[in-house]
């Protein structure tokens, strides 16, 4: 199995912190990884984003010229990726950001209204826990237990209380993804 | 070994380094590799006996490695193309005088100032010596997270006991791609051989003298001649490559680093296309693994060269296939990042018009 | 017994100099080897040569020595000192060296405050390609470069490269001396034997910038070249101290 997953959205939204959690939290269960960010000048300017692959054997590539997944932050995104976008692939997108909706039929569709959801767990730091906990809960890349367990590894400074509150993100992302 | 890490290519020879007993770092910024001088200034300050120096240019941090390394130091510098091609100067030096050192270049689009995606335009320029005169220096191009960590280690010990200049080239993709990485241990450099030729202070002892300046021919001559027998030793002990489902492959793919990564992935859609495919990567790109190559044309007829420039290390495949096969070439410079697929389809045309699908 | 007035210093080699007649570069490396024994620091001591007529002072002095290219011996000077911090590193450059190709080098190191020490030997002139204009050529000097003398329209002036170190916050002791006559010579040692002193205290930059005679290519005589450094030379480059923020040591 390997899994191709593209972030993408503005820079300062995260997308490269949400790549990179999927990205550990996969390696701490053993699988193959990489994770390409974009670099240099663009970084700079408007659009961010990163291409982590999950697999179960040794990855070649890490370049995605096809995408299984998109967890998206912004319209461009959307007009960027959907094209590359596989038969079957799944689109997640932060609709409280984007109203828009992909054309493709041959692709899954999730809108996640993430701030509002964040406004409602009290924290928009959880924004992109919940965009996390909607992919793993539609796609099975990787478990909720795993990212927890991820990101244990990445917060240096683990406060109880932020831990339960990515916990609940994540929980909640998943919820709202398995009822769209 | 430590537990798995997720880190980009960057930090990887950066950690390696220091891993390695690398103590001395000096460098200027420049994209794609700004990420390896920044972990180098933290981790140097972080490491007793570590000095992390930003230059004032790529030509200053070459020669601050220089003096570091007359002084005995495990030193190293880092840079992208354009710094590289200002490093050059002082790496000629380097390999005259015989010192150990490392360079990183994460290659760039070029030439000129070109722009800062993956390319593999700066394969001639470090094979080939790079600066001026009759030298070679040992460059390796690893293809993957784990290989930095590891090579970065050889790096250093294959400077130190040949005495030569050793350049790692990878390209943005490489230095900004995260992969896990298990690190070997640090080692302890008070164990390392003790070094009989560096400068520092002549006491009790002749004085010394590192120098590549030799106006007698005759001397100049014989040092030329005595770099070769050390370039000999150095290929007959060291060059290294992966091979990959060669054993009844009828085609063979020969790419390096990031391409090398790019073709693997097509060679396995060809092989699942039901074509009889391999591929050879070159891990040590000087000394190139021309023997395997050679050996190869008594059973393989056709090889694909496939770079992320306009055809350099097809020189090498050339020169070493010596005509006994035919060596087709697919290259897109620039800094395009090819896709499996289109390499796979390069295979398939190739597969078809040579007629190899027969009995 | 008759009593021995004068002798090769101990750390000079048993080399015959190969520079020309009425070349300054033999008398600042005979006071070097005299510094060197005198101040007991020759196992110590790692010199960093130029590219250029000093390139091979290695067969005169009695040190390590680690050779430089083309105008970088403060940057590798920099490397090696940073690895050894208690060793004594000095560059030995010429006025091609360290105020032309070298200048940022020079310049960087000063401003970092390396504790290093930098004989910049000032001739006015490229002496081994030939007498080419230097960045220190005099107005109106002639050499193979500048025909019919330095022309300022032309060539720009010369460069005064230790009055612009002296304004970098890591110099702590520039001066400069000549060779052109016993009490100068004299004068030049106490000079270097202090930038040595600066840099053993961990005080910072040293530099002496020492006006010496290149009769060669000045196409004179030995005399004319001495008289030429005292009338000439020191009209654009005086003899001083340029900066000391040490005061007695």
């Amino acid at each position: 199995m390997i899994k191709k997953t593209v972030f993408s959205g503005f820079g300062g939204q995260g997308v490269l912190m949400m790549g990179y959690v999927l990205a550990v939290s996969a390696m701490k269960d053993g699988r193959h990884v990489t994770y390409l960010p974009t670099y240099g000048a663009e970084v700079r300017g408007g659009t961010a984003n990163c291409t982590v692959v999950v697999s179960d054997e040794e990855i070649f590539s890490p370049v995605a010229s096809t995408l299984d997944y998109a967890v998206l932050m912004n319209k461009p995104s959307l007009v960027k990726y959907e094209p590359l976008m596989s038969e079957g692939g799944l689109i997640i997108i932060n609709s409280s950001l984007v109203s828009d909706s992909p054309s493709r039929k041959d692709v899954g569709f999730v809108r996640i209204p993430a701030n509002d959801i964040a406004r409602e767990l009290g924290s928009d730091r959880t924004i992109n826990m919940i965009m996390l906990g909607a992919l793993v809960a539609k796609t099975g890349i990787t478990t909720q237990d795993s990212i927890m367990n991820g990101l244990s590894e990445i917060v240096k400074a683990k406060k109880a209380s932020l831990m339960e509150l990515n916990r609940k993100g994540l929980q909640k992302g998943a919820e709202y993804a398995l009822k769209f | 070994m430590s537990e798995k890490k997720l880190m980009s290519g960057s930090h990887v020879i950066a950690e390696a380094a220091v891993r390695a007993g690398c103590r001395f770092y000096a460098g200027y910024p420049i994209t794609p590799q700004n990420e390896l001088t920044e972990y180098s200034a933290a981790a140097m300050v972080r490491t007793p006996g570590g000095t992390f120096i930003q230059a004032e240019s790529e030509i200053a941090a070459i020669n601050m490695v220089i003096g570091a390394s007359m002084a005995g130091a495990r030193a190293m510098t880092s840079s992208s193309s354009p710094g590289i091609s200002l490093k050059q100067e002082g790496i000629s030096f380097a390999a005259a005088m015989e010192l150990p050192l490392l360079v990183v270049n994460t290659m760039r689009g070029g030439p000129g100032l070109g722009n800062i995606a993956p390319a593999q335009g700066d394969y001639f320029q470090a094979t080939r010596g790079g600066g001026h005169g009759d030298y070679r220096t040992i460059v390796i191009g690893p293809a993957s997270g784990q290989e930095l960590a590891d090579l970065t280690r050889k790096a250093f010990d294959y400077a130190d006991h040949y005495l030569t200049p050793v350049m790692i080239i990878g390209d943005g993709m490489i230095g900004q791609m995260m992969e896990p990485v298990e690190f070997p241990d640090p080692i302890d450099i008070k164990k390392l051989p003790t070094k009989p030729w560096i400068l520092d202070g002549a006491k009790g002892r002749p004085s010394r003298l590192i120098r590549s300046l030799i106006l007698d021919i005759a001397l100049e001559e014989a040092h030329n001649w005595k770099l070769v027998k050390k370039y000999e030793t150095i290929s007959r002990e060291i060059t290294s490559w992966e091979e990959y489902q060669t054993d009844d492959a009828r085609l063979v793919v020969v790419a390096y680093g990031t391409a090398a990564r790019i073709a693997k992935g097509a060679v396995r859609k060809a092989r699942e296309r039901g074509m009889k495919v391999g591929l050879i990567r070159p891990i040590t790109l000087w000394p190139f693994p021309s023997r395997v190559l050679h050996e190869m044309t008594g059973r393989i007829k056709e090889f694909l060269v496939f770079e992320m420039s306009t055809g350099q290390m097809l020189e090498d495949v050339r020169l070493a296939i010596e005509g006994r096969a035919n060596v087709h070439f697919y290259g897109r410079p620039g800094g395009v990042i090819s896709t499996p697929e289109e390499i796979a389809g390069e295979i398939q045309g190739l597969y078809q018009s040579r007629q190899l699908d027969g009995e | 017994m008759a009593k021995k007035v004068f002798t090769k210093p101990k750390y000079l080699k048993d080399a015959v100099f190969h520079y020309c007649p009425g070349c300054g570069h033999s008398i600042i490396h005979r006071l070097l080897a005299e510094i060197f024994e005198e101040l007991d620091i020759r196992d110590r001591v790692i010199c960093v040569p130029p590219a250029g007529c000093a390139v091979l002072a290695y067969n005169y002095l009695d040190v390590d020595m680690g050779e430089a290219p083309h105008g970088r011996g403060p940057a590798l000077a920099t490397g090696i000192k940073r690895v050894l911090p208690d060793r004594i590193v000095f560059s030995y450059q010429g006025d091609g060296d360290i105020a032309a190709i070298g200048t940022a080098e020079t310049i960087h190191a000063a401003n970092r405050g390396e504790n290093i020490t930098v004989i910049f030997v000032n001739n006015g002139v490229y002496g081994m390609t030939g007498g080419q204009m230097a960045p220190t050529t005099i107005t109106g000097q002639s050499s193979t470069t500048t025909p019919g003398g330095r022309n300022v329209q032309r060539d720009g002036s010369p460069l005064d490269l230790s009055q612009m170190l002296a304004i970098t916050n890591g110099t702590k002791y520039i001066e400069r001396t000549a060779v052109n006559s016993p009490k100068r010579i004299k004068d030049t040692k106490k000079a270097i034997t202090k930038a040595f002193r600066v840099q053993m205290e961990g005080l910072g930059f040293s530099l002496i910038e020492i006006l010496s005679p290149c009769p060669t290519n000045w196409k004179m005589t030995p005399v004319e070249a001495l008289k030429w450094v005292e009338n000439d030379m020191t009209k654009f480059f005086p003899i001083k101290v340029i900066k000391d923020e040490v005061g007695k040591i």
